[in-house]
């Protein structure tokens, strides 16, 4: 065993315990509550919990079997928030190729590129290369009803749920001087500290929140926020062992991330009301889908990966 | 020979299911009903060959057992292979809408009623090929509904699969079908059969999800 599989151990280790903790404390406060009544508020924490561990189960097993592991779990997860996103767009007939492509081309030659390493065509190739291309393959079919709004929303479905989804296994084909094979670790960093980041705002919005960040959009609170991120800044300083970043880089990490996620959730929170919806699907019973699960770290992907590529490389 | 014969049956129920979940990630919305092992009669839209498929496979393995599409003898007798799938793996109830057949559809679907099993119907007649959300019902639902006034009328709706396979498309898109089953309805005493009629297309398209585009 090298080090990387005993640091991904360890982190694995470390985050069952952290739910083992989450878990007996929901069933604690859950048992001191009168049987009868209902708690939608604890409801809502033990499903995310419970969604939790299943995340930590697939990522850290991914994570073990390296590359090609990350790369099928990333490629799938591109693909369901692919389906929850293109299902609610709108859409004609006309753009039926042009979202086939998007599915079976545009997102897996994405994948390809990735796992090629091939960094100058993989940050371009959907921003680029899809974005010109797609509208023009509905074009052909010649339906100019509401093309905008349709090509448009295509665009963001696949910039969303392939383009920024795919900048975390792209984390793995960065060569930071004297990191080595252990970029796979900045995989595990992003994902924890973004959602440790959003399950602090979660309990302190709560507790002392007061002024509502977008109100009638979404729950979140400047105060809830503001512990957010420093929660997330200090977990980042703690975890920064397994970063190339220094303890005050690592900190700095986090803490953008976190936040450029938040901001994230009141986005999709935004297209969710636009549409009407309260999820994206109901993939994981009472988490709604993928996007409702992952969006902070959807929107803190590319971020996280162009600093980290400015900065340490 | 039999034994083999259910046993493949079940096979080929299994992948369809199987199928359908992958392309589509096809769930049940029970809007208006428990999923529970009662008598119905599940009328709903007709877009697409997959509609009937699409609800048998978000039904429980239970009410999968006891529930027969109504389906046209025509179409699932063409071939071997549809007359394998039609009438033993969906069980259907096959019937012939020519006008000239002696055994009337209707009797048919009494019969199946009759034995305890609920069914799938489609109560426009024809897949819907225009730009209507619903064309207008046919009699059976009504009969139905007044010759066994117990069994209740689930209105359920397919959404999506027009996007997911329009017409002359060859690739299916992998969107998300969702099967809403509504608040059952029933024959009221003393109801026209186009007032009735009515009622349940209503209820019908009460059922569609609603997305803002």
């Amino acid at each position: 065993m090298n080090d990387t599989t005993n640091d991904i151990l360890l982190l694995a280790f470390g985050s069952f315990g952290i739910l083992i903790a989450l878990t007996v404390l929901g069933e604690v406060l859950r048992a001191r509550q009168p049987v009868h009544e209902a708690n939608p508020m604890l409801d809502t924490y033990m499903t995310r919990v419970q969604s939790w561990w299943g995340m930590v189960a697939f990522i850290g097993a991914a994570l073990l079997l390296g590359k090609p592991g990350i790369m099928t779990l990333f490629a799938f997860a591109s693909f369901a928030a692919l389906r929850e996103f293109l299902t609610l767009t709108t859409k004609a007939q006309a753009d039926h190729l042009s979202l086939a492509l998007a599915f079976f081309a545009v997102l897996p030659l994405q994948y390809v590129f990735v796992g090629l390493g091939w960094t100058g065509l993989f940050t371009v190739f959907i921003p680029v290369y899809a974005f010109l291309m797609l509208p023009m393959v509905s074009a052909l079919r010649g339906n100019p009803d509401r093309f905008l709004v349709r090509v448009a929303e295509t665009q963001w479905a696949l910039m969303i749920a392939v383009f920024c989804v795919s900048h975390v296994p792209a984390l793995m084909a960065l060569e930071i001087t004297g990191y080595g094979d252990r970029s796979l670790l900045l995989i595990a960093f992003l994902v924890m500290v973004v959602q440790f980041g959003d399950l602090l705002d979660f309990f302190f919005g709560r507790r002392i929140g007061r002024h509502k960040i977008a109100p009638g959009l979404s729950p979140k609170t400047w105060e809830g926020l503001i512990c957010g991120v420093l929660s997330a800044a200090v977990i980042g300083a703690l975890l920064s062992w397994i970063t190339p970043f220094g303890v005050i880089g690592a900190a700095l990490m986090a803490g953008i991330a976190s936040l450029v996620g938040m901001f994230g959730n009141i986005v999709v929170a935004a297209i969710k009301r636009d549409r009407g919806v309260k999820d994206w699907s109901h993939l994981i019973p009472g988490q709604g889908g993928f996007v409702d699960q992952l969006d902070s770290v959807i929107f803190a992907a590319p971020i996280f990966y162009q600093l980290t590529k400015y900065f340490y490389t | 020979m039999k034994f083999l014969r259910q046993f493949a049956a079940r096979i080929v129920g299994q992948s369809i299911r199987i199928f359908a979940r992958a392309i589509t990630a096809v769930r049940a919305d029970w809007k208006g009903i428990e999923p529970v092992p009662r008598q119905r009669v599940y009328f709903a839209n007709h877009t697409s060959n997959a509609d009937m498929p699409m609800i048998w496979s978000v039904l429980p393995p239970a009410m999968r057992r006891t529930v027969r599409p109504v389906a046209a003898a025509d179409y699932w007798l063409k071939n071997k292979l549809r007359a394998f799938v039609g009438p033993e793996v969906f069980n259907c109830v096959l019937v012939d809408r020519r006008p000239e057949v002696k055994d009337k559809p209707m009797d048919k679907i009494i019969a199946a009623l009759d034995e305890g099993s609920s069914l799938i119907i489609f109560p426009e007649g024809n897949r819907n090929m225009t730009d209507d959300p619903l064309l207008p019902f046919k009699a059976g639902l009504y009969n139905m509904g007044l010759a066994r006034p117990q069994v209740e009328l689930v209105p359920t709706w397919v959404a999506n699969l027009t996007e997911i396979m329009p017409k002359g498309e060859i690739i299916p898109l992998p969107l998300i079908c969702t099967v809403t089953f509504g608040k059952p309805i029933h024959v009221m005493d003393g109801e026209s059969k186009d007032d009735f009629l009515k009622r349940a297309s209503d209820a019908l398209l009460a059922q569609r999800p609603e997305v803002r585009k």
